[in-house]
């Protein structure tokens, strides 16, 4: 069995603060620009609040892991070289990354620092992990969210290298790292300018039945009743309307959450090294409640107890949960 | 004895129906933004551009909304009447407790939003950065302002916060 690390999120100085006092082990973070695939306005660090955030962080035995997992279009690349030497001369406990000239840089520059390789790589076979360890000495994969934990457990057998699964979060079924959804509504890359549904271009509107719409950009991409629970504003978790669902359906993914807390020994014991807690966008209540449940749950498989779970479910998106492909690929 | 609960709920419920004269709480209000203000200079960083954005913030269970501008350098925040309200950019309605405890970081912010407790319209982006913003505030927002208004305000504060919690020891 595993120690089960917990990987915790912070979009703020004061949320990464909050994950290590609830006992995150390690936190991962990013810059204010699209170096990584949470780049919301209002969110994330100043380089002086990273180098705070890691005096902090390792004063109290915590990592910090810098998200650097999008993708640098041609000709800025700049950016990202310019944000790996940061975090290097900040202290940043691992890089997490995405693209492979990105992974090279640092591997190059940065040789003493590990790289974790973002789910953003989309890497689900012991091929292509085995690539990334070989040509730029990965050290943890973090695998997709569409792996059943008997695949989970025969890919660590053929591989070098650490697993990180997300434990509660996004249900995740996309392709990570190749969804252009957000960019066919907007014209904004989720990939290389970090955003996902730009809230700039996010609009709720009141309808007269009490109801709202949720649009991007020209489109409505849902519609919740007066009294129906609502998910995020993202085109992969719309309801549309055609000849054979004239009353809207889910075309792509229902605005459900991950939550895993149940499979937590059965991950352990397939193998899988750290925990990752989905959520830089989210408040300190979630950081403090989602980490402090999962802190107990994994302390608990540890000692040999049956984890205490902590009931979560307020947290979810569309107040709904699920185990999705770890429990079996027919969630649907 | 009664529960002290259902006491303040009837008299909150009873306010919320009375018209309020906005005048006297004009320089209260913008006491209480001066303060935030001043204890945490790093929120406007954070605001950036939404600095000059226009915040109605519709108290669902009172008569009155407040509007916000958080320029630093021209802060407006003051009680407006709803069927008058000024020209804004972005509009979040909820009520005053669900509010404040987002405030204190008790709540997500997400999760009131997903159960539709927390309505907003308007520019989704300065809404995104305020709260983000706030939520970067550590410490108790809610409990400084009470301390501005002594012994009567923390009064106030625990008495709201009993409303959505039960009653809670007191604090020694």
């Amino acid at each position: 069995m595993t120690a089960g690390e917990l990987v915790c999120p912070a979009g703020t100085p004061a949320a990464l603060r909050t994950a290590v006092d609830a006992g995150a082990d390690s936190i991962y973070c990013g810059f204010q620009n699209a170096t990584n695939a949470r780049n919301f306005p209002g969110l994330n660090f100043t380089p002086q609040e990273l180098g705070k955030s890691v005096e902090y962080a390792h004063s109290k035995g915590a990592r910090i892991l810098l998200a650097l997992n999008t993708y640098p279009p041609a000709g800025k690349f700049g950016l990202w070289r310019e944000a790996a030497d940061l975090g290097a001369d900040l202290g940043v406990d691992a890089f997490i990354v995405a693209d492979m000239g990105v992974a090279a840089y640092i591997a190059k520059t940065h040789p003493d620092i590990r790289l974790h390789l973002s789910v953003q790589a989309a890497a689900a076979s012991p091929d292509a992990i085995c690539y990334y360890v070989r040509e730029f000495g990965v050290k943890r994969v973090v695998l997709p969210r569409i792996l059943t934990i008997p695949e989970i457990r025969e890919i660590k057998a053929e591989i070098p290298c650490e697993i990180e699964t997300f434990i509660f979060g996004n249900h995740g079924l996309m392709v990570e790292g190749r969804c252009s959804l957000t960019n066919y509504a907007t014209g904004l890359s989720t990939n290389m300018d970090g955003v996902c549904s730009p809230a700039h271009l996010v609009e709720y509107r009141r309808d007269a039945d009490d109801g709202m719409s949720t649009r991007l950009g020209p489109f409505t991409i849902d519609r919740f009743g007066p009294q129906e629970s609502a998910g995020y504003p993202t085109i992969c978790k719309g309801r549309y309307v055609n000849s054979e669902h004239p009353d809207g359906y889910y075309a792509f993914e229902e605005p459900i959450s991950l939550n895993l807390s149940r499979l937590l020994p059965a991950l352990m014991d397939a193998g899988v090294d750290a925990f990752k807690i989905e959520g830089r966008q989210r408040s300190r209540a979630y950081v403090k409640k989602v980490v402090a449940a999962f802190r107990a749950a994994v302390d608990d498989v540890r000692a040999g107890r049956e984890p205490a779970l902590a009931d979560l479910a307020a947290l979810t998106e569309g107040q709904k949960q699920t185990e999705g492909a770890f429990q079996t690929k027919k969630w649907r | 004895m009664s529960d002290p609960r259902e006491t303040f709920a009837a008299l909150w419920g009873r306010f919320a129906d009375l018209p309020v004269p906005l005048l006297p709480l004009q320089p209260v209000l913008y006491r209480i933004v001066r303060r935030i203000a001043a204890r945490h200079p790093e929120l406007f960083d954070r605001l950036g551009p939404h600095q000059r954005t226009n915040f109605i913030i519709d108290l669902t269970d009172l008569p009155l909304a407040l509007h916000l501008r958080p320029n630093p350098r021209a802060l407006v925040f003051r009680a407006v009447r709803k069927d008058r309200l000024p020209r804004h950019d972005a509009h979040i309605a909820g009520d005053v407790l669900t509010l404040l405890r987002m405030l204190d970081a008790e709540v997500d912010g997400d999760a009131i939003f997903f159960s539709r407790e927390l309505e907003i319209t308007g520019d989704t982006e300065a809404i995104v950065t305020l709260r983000n913003a706030l939520d970067d505030v550590e410490g108790s927002i809610a409990e400084d302002v009470a301390a501005m208004f002594g012994a009567a305000g923390r009064m106030a504060l625990r008495r709201m916060r009993d409303m959505a919690h039960g009653p809670q020891l007191e604090s020694v």
